[in-house]
């Protein structure tokens, strides 16, 4: 009886402590100006992307009048690059927040502008709307994760939204009343980049080291590479995605 | 004492085990079975205690909410439509009926309330059959299920201001609130749930849900007091398409919005009187929306 509760107290202390040891490992890098650059490409075909019908609003079918919009799950530039990927560094170990600009998610024609937004944990972000119709601005990420999803009115000229997330999470965001609306919050940890319509990006402020790039697209998944950040030289990564 | 002491110990370093691959994730630390159980409630001058809401909870709540408050108690399958509203999940932490913003914990009274209150048009009947101790005690142990409360404060409840006179310009004015924010785009411009957007509405866990109807004698799911209803639009209902106003209408215009919205239901109301007597039309979904009092 004794023993099994030594051994149960014993055990109990092992894991926490475990558990503190994990949490406290956590290693600040030196800093020093890098960056990581390189091109992300669709290989394949470019799937097609179904227009989308907006006749049930009369603000966001005049606004397409004569540029019909499509659905963005995957949209290929010029020469196969692919928009609209982030690239984080999934090993990073060094200060939460190194961006201290503040990103903004714009409401306009009845489409996310951007259609992915990356950010860090904690930084802020807006969300605003261009638009004469009214919008509500709807992430749904995992509660369990530490991020609470919450879900704000955006009707014409209302004031934008400030935010931050807490954890790291691919979130979705969606607005009910115009159900084809849906983007994403990308929170990561560290430097992050996205991919611009020519499949180019760069991260910036990346200490020198060894890293491992992510490669994140809403549809085709994630893709891991080693890069090495030289002091004074810049690392580089591409990535190719198999058209499904 | 010493074997509860063991058994303690015991149930201890199983949630510790259990609590590692989220401790590494470094978001919901302090979150271990006793604080779990420890949970309070505080609703006016009682104190609820999880532990003493458990048995309850068996006997009246477990059938639908289940053991583990997750929401997939035996009856849970047998809810089909048109009740698509499947038993909350405890364990999520988020909850319609809230006095606090979207994206905060309810307080412990809106829990009571919630509780109290039961949800129209849907499973959930009314406990006030049970005592106030017993309410209590439940929201405690309803809170118990999700690490939120260990790691949130409850937000803070908004600031209703005392209830303005109804009067036709206030229904007027309610009317122009209800055509700026664009509530017709799912309740319709007459209140009847049939809006452009109303039949392509989902909730958070992507199941079909309908807007509203002020028309149809249905009362609103967190209560058909004046009040409530000023409540129900400022905070949102969250997991629902249902966003919070807040931002967006003023305190004052907020009682226009609610005289305005009265005039849809079916009860005798002076404010449907008022509205009658002065002809009031329904809003044109084609008209430019009328701008915000003092914005632009």
């Amino acid at each position: 009886m004794r023993n099994q509760f030594n051994l149960a107290a014993v055990l109990s202390v092992v894991v926490l402590v475990c558990c503190g040891a994990l949490l406290l490992n956590r290693s600040v890098s030196a800093a020093g100006e890098g960056k990581i650059t390189g091109t992300v490409k669709l290989d394949g075909t470019a799937p097609h992307m179904k227009g989308i019908d907006m006749s049930k609003d009369p603000f966001c079918s005049k606004a397409h009048a004569s540029d019909p919009a499509h659905m963005e799950t995957v949209v290929v530039g010029s020469g196969g690059g692919l928009e609209n990927v982030v690239l984080y560094i999934s090993d990073w170990s060094g200060a939460a927040t190194v961006s201290t600009t503040e990103p903004v998610f714009d409401q306009k024609n009845c489409m996310y502008t951007p259609h992915v937004l990356a950010m860090d944990v904690n930084q802020k972000f807006k969300v605003q709307t261009s638009d004469q119709t009214a919008h509500n601005i709807h992430p749904n990420p995992n509660p369990m994760t530490g991020n609470i999803p919450w879900n704000q009115s955006q009707p014409p000229g209302a004031a934008p939204v400030e935010k931050s997330w807490k954890a790291p999470e691919m979130i979705p965001v969606q607005c009910n009343i115009h159900p084809w609306m849906h983007g994403w919050f990308v929170v990561v940890k560290g430097p992050y980049a996205s991919t611009d319509a020519s499949g180019n990006y760069t991260i910036d402020d990346v200490p020198p080291g060894n890293y491992t790039v992510t490669a994140w697209q809403e549809d085709l998944g994630t893709q891991a590479q080693k890069v090495t950040v030289a002091a004074g030289a810049a690392g580089s990564a591409n990535f190719t995605f198999k058209a499904k | 004492m010493r074997t509860e002491l063991r058994k303690w110990s015991l149930l201890l370093s199983v949630a510790a085990v259990l609590a590692l691959p989220l401790a590494s994730s470094a978001q919901l630390t302090k979150y271990d079975l006793a604080q779990k159980l420890n949970a309070e409630a505080h609703v006016g001058k009682l104190t609820g205690h999880a532990k003493a809401g458990a048995a309850d909870y068996r006997r009246y709540c477990v059938g639908c909410h289940g053991v583990l408050g997750d929401g997939n108690g035996e009856n849970a399958d047998w809810m089909l439509p048109p009740m698509y509203q499947k038993p909350r999940d405890f364990q999520l932490g988020i909850f319609k009926c809230r006095s606090t913003l979207s994206g905060t914990l309810p307080t412990d009274q809106d829990l009571y309330d919630a509780i109290t209150r039961g949800f129209d048009r849907s499973n959930m009947p009314q406990w006030n059959t049970l005592s106030k101790q017993e309410r209590t005690d439940l929201v405690a142990w309803v809170k118990h299920f999700s690490p939120r409360w260990a790691n949130e404060q409850p937000g803070t409840p908004i600031t209703i201001p005392p209830e303005p006179e109804v009067t036709a310009d206030r229904i007027k004015a309610g009317r122009d609130v209800f055509a700026r924010v664009q509530c017709w785009k799912c309740h319709g411009v007459a209140g009847q749930a049939n809006g452009p957007s109303a039949s392509t509405l989902a909730d958070d866990l992507g199941r079909p849900i309908a807007p509203f109807n002020f028309t149809d004698g249905s009362r609103p799911k967190c209560g058909d007091t004046d009040k409530d209803i000023y409540r129900i639009f400022m905070t949102g209902l969250d997991g629902t398409p249902m966003p919070s106003f807040a931002d967006n209408i003023k305190p004052d215009e907020a009682w226009d919005l609610v005289f305005y919205l009265r005039t849809f239901m079916q009860e005798k109301s002076k404010e449907k009187e008022l509205a009658k007597q002065i002809g009031l039309k329904p809003v044109d979904p084609n008209a430019p929306a009328p701008a915000a009092s003092g914005q632009q």
